[in-house]
């Protein structure tokens, strides 16, 4: 299977966080109880009419300008048309021959090296209800508290050829979402979804192999294992003579293996036509200009910002930028202390650490970037201990107090008075008498054992430097 | 309607016992015009308003009866489209033009018999069974808003709405000699209507005289943001004072009065013709090159939406459901299976091969095509006239059961009715005589779009000079 390569496009549908769903005025709220964020338009009831919410609009032509796209001018929303439970028109709106944004890209990295990735269209829609299934009684409901919430979808050209391109192609863009606060990009809410197309070729042939579409993948981690898988089966069925088949395969994670859909759910005439309840969208240079200048910056250009202007490795770099509040709490510490690489370290361990351990984000954290650069000072002053200012950093998380009144309250500051230290460090020499020994007959790595003891008996509040030195002092006369 | 208006405030009637006896004869009535009546709720509202006239309300629809016809949707009132689909369909909302009436203190009657789903012209596809013409009881009162028609006709209300996508309120108003305007395309909001052919669609005043509809569209029309193809306008009041019709040009199409017109039909309406000529209206030949096409869009294109539109119905949230099969898919196709009619079921099946891949692009992109080239040839016709006059239908109302085994005899009725809604322009049909067999002859009047009111002006003027409205079977 060496000889192939795979040539992978991907589709992504992204829920919109605009304030109402796209024809109706309920909200795009998520996990309210079933069918309470309904109205007579998102159920279909006879009679109801669509009518566009431009919000949704607006975030699809920020998406296309972040995507490098063009902006249509003239969009038109069809109808799609099928039977399922969970759509209560009987028909998808959509759009068909006229999508909003046209012929763009995303650059992504492959192997080290830059990689373009062609967008071929992004278009709007609106999302289905859910149907929920109970075995056990054998009976089926429908949740249409989705029905009508706004999806943009994002069409690539099938320009990835490994599963890790498809990933970080993937990952990019939902950064990109995310950044541009159109949406939450949660895959396991299903939020960010994905389908992929993917055929295998001789390493650089021309043409294409026959495709399979590949669904079912709800998280980067069965994006990849469901592209490889894929890439293997392929693989195996030409190199055994025989050809593969087109058709839909639904990824089981469980099984680590695709299984074919039922044919009824692929073989589907849409019977597309412009939808007659609403008008055309036009799209002027106005609004796209004023869009464009409101454009927030982009994961790529922050990153590359990050590592110019705060020296950061690419790796914090990545990091931080993860989520744009945690990149904007970042940007809200240097400012205040310009000690960048340290802040980073802090954010990426203590402050990500506690931000889990209380099961809040950004967003929700008691520490305000003045009280975690608060914190830092001190430990830089040698004020309170590295060690100290783990526990320090917990009780703020907890309660919001700021650094110093939680060092002074628990007696946590530092001991560097050397008096203080003898006292101690002279009744650790007392009582390790065999020790003593061994590091005065030049046993001298023994110090780190003097130094942690030293620690331990002043429940981490002596300067290990101060204590260190004393020590030497103490055992060499 | 603008008698009971005023007999409401001389005080020798009111509102309260005006409606009592309308339900009375219409319980009386074997006409079948209406559906479902609105009983108690109507005499609470009558009451209402007869208080609010007591207390100087002056607004002519102040505890006026009206009929509506049953796909425009009655918050807690049923509406069934006349198909058991919907049988026992009570919608939880108002369409935004009974939200209008109510407000203006209008009693809604009643819902009206219909061809189910507005298919057909001859209110015989309800399942509610067919509505009976007031002039002829063997008759057909046309369709498909042959209920409103006939409760209008027969003094069963004081005015009515209808529905009209390719003639649904024109047609029976020439068959049940009354008045019926289907509104320019988008004057009149479509939320709340239930849905047909979404682009033809208009909901459209019935009334007794010109001045009737002249005073319902007044209270129904107005920009709704519910409906994205409701046209932002704002518009002034209409006037009741008629058209002078001096140096008014009117265009008289050959196409209007080519073979399949009956003898009968062709002199009333010529008649009509030539009385707006002695009242100073001047007559133009014109030609609409493309509309004898206009059959056959219609079919494709109402077809086709209304196979989408209609795909809502398939026994998942409400309506009629299949509860036999375990299976979803037999599911779907037995609801439909017994839900729909079989003209329903016959357009659906129209309208889905249509639209099917490998048809696209011969059948609805054509027809959406020929369609822009009717509008262009009226667009072209309104620069040397400014309203076009001719028959409604070429035929006055036949048999219930006459032509119950030929779809497309009856399709080939909507010749005359099809060309404004396709273009979207007001029509407007009239009484102007009385065929051979004494059932009433249409005349049809077409305007430019949202010029609604030069047609109804011209129409009060005629009324003015006749008494062809007047007269009751």
């Amino acid at each position: 299977m060496s000889g192939y390569e795979a040539v992978i496009g991907l589709e992504v549908h992204a829920q919109l966080l605009t304030g109402s769903k796209i024809f109706c005025g309920c909200t795009t709220a998520f996990g309210l109880s079933p069918n309470t964020n309904t109205c007579p338009v998102c159920l279909g009831l006879p009679g109801t009419l669509p009518v566009l919410n431009r919000e949704a609009v607006e975030f699809g032509i920020r998406l296309g300008l972040a995507l490098n796209c063009t902006i249509e001018s003239r969009n038109v929303f069809a109808r799609k048309n099928y039977f399922y439970p969970d759509l209560p028109k009987g028909y998808q709106i959509t759009q068909f021959e006229s999508p909003l944004c046209t012929r763009g890209h995303l650059d992504i990295e492959s192997g080290g090296a830059p990689k373009r990735i062609g967008i071929r269209r992004i278009h709007m829609e609106e999302d289905a209800g859910k149907n929920i299934h109970d075995e056990s009684r054998g009976r089926s409901y429908i949740d249409f508290n989705r029905a009508g919430v706004p999806l943009l979808e994002i069409v690539s050209e099938p320009d990835m050829s490994t599963s890790g391109e498809a990933v970080a192609y993937l990952r990019e863009l939902r950064l990109i979402l995310v950044h541009l606060g159109i949406s939450d990009g949660n895959m396991e809410q299903g939020s960010f979804r994905c389908d992929a197309n993917i055929s295998v070729r001789p390493a650089g042939a021309a043409g294409f192999g026959t495709r399979t579409e590949l669904k079912n993948m709800n998280s980067f981690r069965n994006v990849q294992r469901a592209l490889d898988h894929e890439i293997q089966r392929q693989s195996a069925i030409i190199d055994s003579g025989s050809s593969v088949v087109q058709e839909t395969l639904s990824w089981n994670a469980i099984l680590g293996a695709t299984r074919p859909m039922r044919s009824k759910e692929e073989s589907h005439d849409y019977r597309y036509f412009p939808d007659p309840d609403l008008v055309p969208v036009v799209i002027d240079e106005a609004w796209t200009a004023t869009v464009r200048k409101n454009l927030p910056e982009l994961p790529s250009a922050r990153r590359r910002r990050f590592m110019d202007l705060y020296g950061l490795p690419t790796y914090d770099a990545e990091q931080l930028t993860q989520e744009p509040a945690l990149a904007d709490y970042y940007e809200q510490c240097v400012s205040l202390l310009d000690a960048p690489k340290d802040i980073s370290n802090w954010v990426m361990s203590e402050l990500t650490r506690v931000m889990h351990e209380t099961g809040v984000d950004v967003r929700g954290l008691k520490i305000t970037p003045a009280m975690l650069t608060d914190l830092i000072s001190l430990v830089k002053a040698g004020t309170v201990s590295g060690l100290a200012a783990k526990d320090v950093i917990t009780e703020m998380a907890a309660t919001g107090r700021n650094a110093s009144s939680i060092v002074e309250e628990l007696g946590m500051a530092q001991v560097s008075d050397e008096t203080e230290l003898k006292a101690l460090i002279l009744g650790i020499i007392e009582a390790n008498p065999g020790q003593v020994t061994k590091y005065r007959q030049g046993k001298t790595q023994l110090l780190g054992f003097f130094v942690g003891e030293a620690m331990k008996a002043s429940k981490g509040r002596a300067n290990p430097k101060v204590a260190g030195t004393i020590i030497r002092e103490l055992l060499n006369p | 309607m603008l008698d009971t208006a005023r007999k409401f405030r001389k005080e020798d009637i009111s509102p309260l016992s005006h409606v009592e006896a309308l339900l009375d004869r219409i319980r009386q009535s074997d006409l079948n015009a209406y559906v479902t009546l609105n009983g108690d709720n109507a005499l609470v509202d009558a009451k209402a308003a007869a208080q609010s006239i007591d207390r100087g309300d002056e607004d002519l629809l102040a505890g006026l009866a009206i009929a509506v016809k049953d796909n425009i949707s009655t918050r807690n009132l049923r509406t069934t489209c006349s198909s058991n689909m919907l049988r026992f369909f009570v919608p939880p909302y108002d369409a935004h033009v009974i939200g209008l009436l109510r407000e203006r203190g209008a009693v809604i009657l009643g819902k009206t018999n219909m061809d189910e789903f507005a298919m057909g012209s001859t209110t015989t596809t309800s399942a509610f069974g067919p509505t009976k013409n007031p002039w002829d009881v063997t008759k057909t009162p046309g369709g498909s808003s042959g209920g409103s028609a006939a409760a209008v006709a027969a003094g069963l209300c004081d005015g009515a709405l209808g529905s009209d996508t390719g003639g649904s309120v024109r047609q029976p108003a020439s068959f049940c000699g009354i008045t019926g305007l289907k509104p320019t395309y988008g004057s009149v909001s479509r939320y709340g209507l239930v849905a047909f052919a979404s682009s033809l669609d208009q909901i459209g005043p019935m009334g007794r005289s010109a001045r009737d509809v002249a005073v319902l569209f007044d209270a129904i029309r107005g920009h709704d943001p519910r409906d994205s193809t409701s046209i932002p306008k704002r518009y002034g009041r209409i006037s009741l004072d008629g058209l002078d019709l001096r140096g008014v040009r009117i265009g008289v199409p050959d196409p209007f009065f080519s073979e399949g017109l009956s003898r009968d039909v062709e002199r009333s309406v010529r008649f009509a013709i030539a009385l707006f000529a002695e009242l100073g209206a001047e007559t133009v030949a014109i030609d609409l090159p493309h509309i004898r096409y206009g059959v056959a869009v219609y079919y494709i294109v109402a077809t086709a939406e209304a196979s989408s539109n209609l795909a809502r119905y398939d026994g998942v949230r409400y309506g009629l459901r299949d509860t036999e099969n375990a299976d979803l898919f037999e599911m779907y196709c037995e609801t439909r299976a017994q839900g729909f009619g079989e003209e329903v079921k016959r357009r659906i099946m129209l309208g889905t091969y249509a639209l099917s891949a490998g048809y696209y692009d011969a059948y609805y992109r054509k027809a959406s095509q020929v369609r822009t080239l009717i509008a262009e040839d009226f667009r072209r016709a309104f620069k040397q006239c400014d309203m076009i006059a001719g028959p409604t239908v070429p035929v006055t109302a036949f048999g219930l059961d006459e032509m119950v085994d030929d779809p497309l005899g009856v399709y080939l009725l909507d010749t005359y009715t099809i060309p404004a809604s396709l273009a979207g322009i007001p029509a407007l049909s009239i009484p102007c005589g009385f065929g051979d067999s004494g059932l009433p002859v249409g005349l049809q009047l077409m305007a430019p779009a949202f010029m609604d009111e030069l047609i109804l002006g011209a129409a009060m003027t005629f009324q003015d000079r006749t008494r062809f409205h007047e007269v009751r079977p």
